[in-house]
């Protein structure tokens, strides 16, 4: 287990309180000046050698992030935006450094922003966090009392402001090109990329777009060492990691705690074991609900970091760890997860917008024995043209699941659905085979 | 996609109040000049918030008009977010998650008590109009499954009585206290912390 000293989020739980003088007693704004003064490209070196990754889901260095925005300012301004808008079924940590940690964010904010020269910093959070939200606003105004942000932030001789921008309820908007529309006042539908925010962004300016766990582990980085931070965890999946583990587990909870650690320890020491013991457990969703599902083979040996579970066929995402025991229907919970989807897709490409609801219906059926047995391959079949085929990883992030489910459950399915092809001809007209299974009653 | 129409009866007419036109304008000035339209989607809860917790079309033209931005623009952002009401909810709008990680831990039970005490179908006001109810995706609050929303208020750990008493409060006007329904502390695993115990005890 990790030590308790090496724990960026000492307050995680909320057991000090998170204002400014509580939050310094844990160390922050204590030598913010010490840390701009030694200058940009110290502070993007050091992020680079503590190989921190993105904690959105993506897993993008950093440090290299940063790199891309241009070195000198030009006619346009830079921009930092905070992606806060967490949504991925299964996670909770932002909301948690929102409510008890908001000067470990605010500070990482002012250090990134001058990293990539921004002045102003919009922080993105998702409008049902409106109470998280006003506790990030009370913390951002005793900062500006205290001096901390405005004019000279700090003593760092930086201006910076940071206001907070609320979203409405849409999961596209936690894609980062989707959340610059929303934010520009738009609908929340991805860009096509490249360009890259990081050269025309927000308002077609320079931006940088950090998820809010990146942005509060950099200001301890910085303090205690890129080494350190590297030490932790194995090479190229470094440091720590807020997870949160929810679902069939005697005591759900938000854990920090080192990369490439046993998910088996995360749900046995922390989580307090599976409901109805260990070998009750079916299944894993190990990143959020858009990671395909892990089997309970291979959740004994399983290490959670982004390299170990990529080569599982998954990923860490964003590390919302949901247990599934045998006795819920794992159909039924992939076939609400596709619900979930079918429910946020944006509607902007078509393989998404009409491949998720269609996903949700098979998925349906088959849920209650009432697809055919053509059904399950054509099931796999649309999932592929989905993924790879869209804007924004939206489209992978809904058909990995069904896919994963495919995968691991297959023989499930096929024991459970095994009624004869409506139509006995194979043709190649998939939509068609759909509309007549739609028209049957109770389909 | 999910699908959103406003309402059938409309007022005629929409304005901000003092206190709205106050907000709105120290949110305007959040933006660089020239892109007031970014402050389209706090407007519209600020909108929401005057008129009872719902959009009418009136006041997306007003805000259009306040922008100087197309209405078709403010349409289009109001429809596109599932957080803006286009027709009347109840004074007190419960939400309840019922995706996969509420689901496994018992959500449909949370349902259910909806569905005894305030109406039989969500969306729908209760007898005594104070209320209204409906399933929503993911809230963001899954180790405290299964949950549900209240106004701007989280109710966590939740099982079906409790959620039954805790409507039964909201139905005679009173304010149950949000938070943790089985007296944990926020997100700490439950009588099995491990981590920083030295700040718990402390």
């Amino acid at each position: 287990m990790l030590k308790d000293q090496d724990r960026i989020f000492q307050n995680l739980y909320n057991d000090k309180g998170s204002d400014v003088s509580s939050s310094q007693e844990r160390g922050d704004w204590v030598n913010t000046k010490e840390i701009t003064d030694k200058g940009r490209d110290w502070i993007i070196n050091e992020i680079k050698e503590s190989q921190l990754r993105g904690r959105g889901g993506a897993g993008f260095p950093t440090g290299l992030k940063w790199s891309f925005a241009p070195k000198e300012v030009g006619s346009r301004p830079h921009y930092l935006v905070i992606n806060g808008d967490e949504s991925e079924p299964g996670t909770c940590k932002d909301r948690d450094i929102l409510r008890f940690e908001p000067h470990k964010l605010i500070e990482g904010c002012l250090i990134a922003s001058y990293a990539v020269q921004a002045h102003v910093c919009y922080i993105y959070i998702r409008g049902e966090y409106f109470l998280d939200g006003q506790k990030l606003q009370a913390a951002i105004d005793e900062a500006y009392e205290k001096k901390l942000l405005g004019k000279n932030a700090a003593g760092t001789g930086w201006d910076l402001d940071i206001y907070i921008h609320y979203g409405a309820g849409a999961y596209i908007c936690g894609e980062e090109t989707a959340l610059l529309e929303s934010i520009e006042g738009k609908k929340g539908q991805p860009r096509l990329k490249p360009p890259f925010p990081a050269l025309i962004g927000l308002y077609g300016c320079p931006t940088i777009i950090n998820n809010v766990e990146t942005i509060a582990v950099v200001p301890t980085i910085l303090r205690r060492g890129g080494k350190w931070f590297a030490s932790l965890g194995r090479e190229k999946n470094t440091g720590t990691k807020i997870f949160c583990i929810s679902g069939n587990v005697n005591t759900p909870c938000n854990v920090e705690e080192e990369m490439n650690i046993p998910l088996r320890e995360l749900i046995e020491v922390h989580a307090g074991g599976v409901i109805g013991g260990w070998d009750n457990l079916q299944a894993v969703i190990p990143g959020g609900s858009s990671m395909p599902l892990i089997p309970k083979e291979k959740c004994e040996t399983l290490t959670m970091d982004f390299d170990s579970l990529m080569a599982e066929k998954s990923g860490l995402g964003t590390a919302g760890i949901v247990v599934i025991n045998k006795d819920q229907d794992i159909i039924k919970c992939m076939a609400r997860i596709a619900r979930f989807y079918k429910h946020e897709s944006c509607g902007q490409c078509t393989p998404c917008r009409e491949g998720s609801g269609w996903m949700w219906r098979m998925l349906e059926r088959m849920a209650k024995g009432d697809a055919t047995k053509d059904e399950v391959d054509m099931l796999g079949d649309v999932t592929n043209q989905i993924a790879g085929h869209t804007i924004c990883a939206f489209g992978e992030g809904s058909s990995w699941p069904v896919q994963g489910l495919l995968r691991h459950f297959k023989k499930e399915i096929e024991k459970r659905n095994n009624l004869d092809p409506i139509v006995q001809k194979k043709n190649n007209i998939p939509y068609l085979v759909d509309q007549h299974l739609l028209d049957k009653k109770n389909a | 996609m999910s699908l959103r129409r406003p309402a059938k009866d409309q007022p005629d007419s929409f304005e901000f109040n003092a206190s709205s036109l106050e907000a709105a304008n120290s949110i305007v000035a959040k933006y660089p000049e020239g892109k007031q339209h970014s402050a389209v989607m706090a407007l519209l809860y600020i909108a929401q918030r005057q008129n009872n917790n719902w959009i009418p079309l009136a006041a997306m033209k007003y805000i259009a008009k306040f922008l100087d931005m197309p209405y078709i623009k403010v349409y289009e952002v109001a429809t596109f977010y599932t957080m803006y009401n286009l027709s009347p909810v109840g004074k007190y709008f419960v939400q309840v998650c019922t995706t996969t990680p509420c689901m496994i831990r018992g959500a449909n039970q949370l349902v259910e008590a909806c569905k005894e005490k305030i109406s039989k179908n969500e969306c729908e006001l209760s007898n005594d109009k104070s209320c209204s109810w409906m399933e929503v995706e993911c809230l963001g609050a899954c180790v405290n499954a299964p949950m549900m929303q209240i106004n701007d208020d989280y109710f966590e750990d939740l099982d079906k009585q409790k959620t039954l008493d805790i409507l039964d409060k909201i139905l005679n006007g009173e304010t149950p206290r949000p938070g943790s329904y089985r007296g944990r502390v926020n997100n700490e695993p439950e009588n099995n912390r491990k981590t920083l115990m030295d700040l718990k005890n402390a």
